[in-house]
């Protein structure tokens, strides 16, 4: 077993776990944080994107060892210190009325979140490269994308 | 409409809580309807006379199974119906809210348990909103007519000087105004009226507009919770090492190494193989790696190429027919031009974004089964069944499900879920991983088509003759007795096209695999053979596809059809020129709605690029119009990565289907703009059509249309690029 200490989402939190364990299972098993969602546990579809120290992770591909003493933010932290408790991303995915069955929308909008703090004003091919990598089966991609140009804008 | 809220009530005390029945009378007490059968699950619409009563509520103020509002004015709105991402937790509470006049920030939806209190809870063939909106508009009126008697009272004004908007009950002639919080005891000890009377279309405040939606606050914040996310105290997670043949059984098992993994707490067999146990999800998922396992090979052995010889074998033979019209296969015979095509469509897995799941506890008093289900009922019958116990000691918790498509309506996870918890007395939640999700799945039917026609002087179809060979969804069931399977032919019988004889025949053929429901069912492979062969037909005869597709819709029950293509035709605008580009249609009626769309594509050798889609959809009335361009948007997702990609194959009896890398959906850039426009209608026809699957069946065709006409290549067989 492990024990490391790291911030979630702006809160310092210790967490003890076998060696190697993914940090996705890591958030959801061990610290109860199951916004995270496990969607293939191969890197292949996104669902369980998080960022660490600002950048945007697979927690299904990073074992948990690797984020003590780094920042990691979730999907149920990414709103913090905004108004109403959204992230302009989040505020964008409800104008657009994108979720549909809502499973993998937590993976889109970190991922979409973690693109902007990288790139404020990216256009319409850097927005779709950046989305490629999370999956949607309910095909909600068309106004994922029209999010994201209007969080962009906002 | 069935399953009304019409008849009488009375109220009686239970306790400290109040507890109403209803009966549902002024139907005929003799037989049904509209009760469909279908695959073993009775659908919606009874019509025997039928008792409900509301499930106990902490609310004083509860008048039916689907609402009550507390003495703060908070509605609550139970949703009888499962949120698979078809937005009914939006839909179906405000329709009940429009009736009622709440306010929707003082709006609660809850998912309701399995209880016969809120008829039939299978959510299926496009069902939801159409079967159910009127009983909710029924609910919310009744609800609202009694709050508006209450306040009328207090005002010493008859009741038809009032009305209820926006959360409270207001007189306008006065401007007195009584919120409803303040109303609901005087009005919970009120009869609840029997035939309420309902909102006229052009009063209505969100139904057919705009409507909030309800669910996506939790489903951009995180907290919307799925079955995956169900955490009990003092539960153990589960992962099933399964044969990877189809009926394999376990031969042996050694759980040595599984029970080192650090985490793992208990090896079980059970009937689908043997479950590693563990305190969480990875240390199961690792003991399952770590298990040495061994199965029996299981009754066949099947591979893709001896499967599709067997279909082949099987299309030489005639099938038993579904339709026939005019003279039948007799008109094939005469003079004119005969034209023979075959299509081929392969299994293709459902792939949810949640993998099935299943959280359960069996105590001595009752077991709780929390689940993402399409079929929370049959759920609980089959867990009571399990058990040997009566119903009424299973309860059954639907939670937000990660996307259905069919794949919900089955129970198998369930079933390993109860047995494990019933055996380990605590609770357990079973976890499939994607590959559990892709390789034992039930997937839709692979099928292979046959047609041929005799076409006429000026080109048109004189006579069609149309054999389907697939494997049988529904002949699972042994109790299953029809010669023909409704889902095998669905959309490839009752043809709108004017062809004087017309035979439509289906041959049932074995399956490697378990075979379910899959988005639009049976027409998600019927529409692809219609309407390519279709656009054979047109291109033997030299015409244009969309002329010839009119000229043959001309007849009474086409109308529907006609205007939708003329419509969607008329909106999709000119194509855009390039190498490979080229323009498809297709047509088709699905769940009581018609589709239309024009797909352009540019189709390169080394890239296919679907630029647009341009959809025209009738659905009798959008009762969320923003919900109902979402679902086709989404269709059009869906039902584009089965063509493209979507394809499972077998070899020696196991499913070669593992994770995204082989099994690759639709991606972000590849989606095409995808233009939605609705028949509209200001007044609701008296049966509103379904929308969660109507997107999907022309796409296909309309796809394979487009690449003809870009590039002379015509696709006859599915996906169109096998990984």
């Amino acid at each position: 077993m492990r024990a490391i200490e790291f911030q979630l989402n702006g809160a310092p939190v210790r967490a003890t776990a076998p060696a190697g364990t993914p940090l996705l299972w890591v958030l959801r098993d061990v610290l109860q944080a199951t916004g995270t969602k496990y969607g293939c546990g191969k890197g292949l579809c996104g669902a369980c994107t998080v960022h660490q120290d600002g950048r945007a992770v697979r927690s299904c591909m990073v074992p948990f060892e690797q984020v003590a003493g780094t920042a990691v933010t979730t999907i149920e932290g990414l709103g913090a210190g905004h108004p109403d408790g959204l992230h302009p991303v989040q505020r964008a995915w409800l104008e657009h009325r994108v979720a549909q069955c809502g499973y993998c929308q937590p993976g889109q909008i970190m991922t979409a979140a973690a693109l902007l703090a990288a790139q404020p004003k990216p256009d319409a091919a850097a927005i779709r490269a950046a989305m490629a990598g999370v999956l949607c089966r309910c095909g909600t991609y068309q106004r994922i994308l029209a999010a994201v140009q209007r969080a962009a804008g906002s | 409409m069935g399953g009304s809220w019409h008849g009488g009530l009375g109220a009686m005390r239970l306790g400290h809580l109040t507890r109403r029945e209803l009966l549902l009378a002024g139907l005929s007490g003799t037989g049904a309807l509209a009760v469909g059968v279908y695959g073993g699950f009775r659908l919606g619409r009874r019509a025997e006379r039928q008792r409900r009563i509301v499930p106990p509520r902490e609310q004083p103020f509860a008048p039916h199974a689907f609402v009550a509002i507390d003495t703060a004015g908070l509605v609550t709105i139970w949703l009888g119906q499962a949120e698979l991402g078809q937005g009914v937790a939006t839909t179906l509470p405000m329709v009940l809210a429009d009736e009622l006049g709440a306010d929707p920030e003082r709006v609660r939806v809850v998912l309701a348990p399995a209880d016969e209190s809120y008829g039939g809870q299978l959510t299926a063939v496009s069902s939801s909103v159409r079967d159910h909106w009127l009983e909710l508009r029924r609910a919310g009126a009744a609800a609202r007519e009694l709050l508006v008697a209450a306040a009328a009272t207090g005002f010493g004004v008859p009741p038809s000087t009032c009305r209820a908007v926006g959360g409270a009950v207001v007189h306008p002639d006065s401007g007195r105004r009584t919120p409803f919080g303040a109303l609901v005891a005087a009005a919970a000890r009120l009869p609840v009226p029997t035939a309420p009377a309902l909102k006229s279309p052009d009063e209505f405040t969100f139904i057919g507009k705009a409507m909030p939606c309800l669910d996506h606050r939790s489903k951009v914040d995180g907290t919307a919770r799925y079955g995956l996310d169900v955490r009990v105290p003092g539960m153990w997670f589960a992962v099933v090492a399964r044969s990877p043949a189809l009926g394999g059984r376990v031969a042996k098992f050694d759980a040595a190494a599984a029970r080192a993994v650090p985490g793992v707490r208990e090896v079980l067999a059970i009937d689908s193989g043997v479950a590693v146990l563990a305190d969480t999800s990875h240390a199961a998922m690792l003991g399952r790696d770590a298990l040495r396992a061994e199965f029996s090979p299981g009754p066949q052995r099947w591979s893709s190429a001896a499967h599709w010889q067997h279909l082949a074998e099987r299309a030489a033979i005639a099938g038993q027919t579904a339709q026939s019209r005019g003279a039948g296969l007799a008109g094939l015979t005469g003079p004119g031009r005969l034209v023979e095509a075959e299509y081929r469509l392969p299994f293709v897995a459902h792939a949810t974004m949640e993998p099935m799941n299943c959280t359960a506890e069996v105590r001595a008093d009752g077991c709780t089964v929390t689940v993402p289900t399409q079929a929370p009922q049959r759920v609980r019958e089959v867990v009571a069944a399990q058990l040997g116990w009566p119903a009424s000691r299973v309860q059954v918790q639907p939670t937000f499900a990660g996307g259905g498509f069919g794949r919900r309506v089955a129970v198998d996870f369930v079933v390993e879920a109860v047995a494990l918890a019933q055996r380990v007395g605590r609770p357990v939640q079973v976890l499939w991983t994607r590959e559990d999700d892709f390789a034992h799945d039930h997937y839709r039917p692979s099928a292979l088509h046959r047609l041929a026609a005799r076409l006429g002087p000026e080109g048109l179809p004189l006579a069609w003759h149309h054999r389907i060979v697939s494997p049988s969804i529904l002949a699972q069931d042994p109790q299953f007795r029809a010669p023909v399977d409704p889902t095998a032919v669905e959309g490839a019988i009752d043809l709108p096209y004017r062809i004087p004889d017309q035979q439509i025949e289906w041959v049932a053929a074995e399956a490697p695999c378990r075979l379910g429901f899959w988005r639009s069912v049976g027409h998600s492979l019927n529409a692809f053979a219609v309407e390519c062969f279709l656009d054979e037909l047109a291109a033997a005869a030299g015409a244009d596809p969309v002329a010839y597709r009119q000229r043959l819709l001309d007849g009474p029950t086409a109308a529907g059809h006609r205007a939708m293509l003329d419509l969607a035709v008329a909106r999709a605008g000119a194509l855009t020129p390039g190498p490979g580009s080229g323009r498809g249609v297709a047509v088709h009626a699905s769940f009581g709605s018609v589709v239309a769309m024009v797909v352009d594509v540019q189709a390169q050798p080394e890239r296919l690029r679907v630029l647009r889609v341009t959809a025209a959809v009738d659905c009798g009335f959008a009762v969320h119009p923003d919900g109902v361009r979402a679902q086709i948007e989404g269709g059009v997702a869906f039902a584009l990565s089965a063509a493209r990609f979507g394809g499972v194959t077998f070899a020696d009896g196991a499913a070669m289907a593992s994770n995204f890398h082989d099994q690759p959906l639709l991606r972000a850039p590849d989606m095409p703009q995808v233009e939605v426009h609705l028949a509209s209608r200001a007044v609701p026809p008296e049966r509103l059509g379904g929308v969660g699957e109507i997107a999907v069946p022309p796409l296909a065709p309309a796809l394979a249309n487009a690449i003809h006409a870009g590039t002379g290549v015509r696709p006859r067989v599915l996906p169109l690029e096998p990984s």
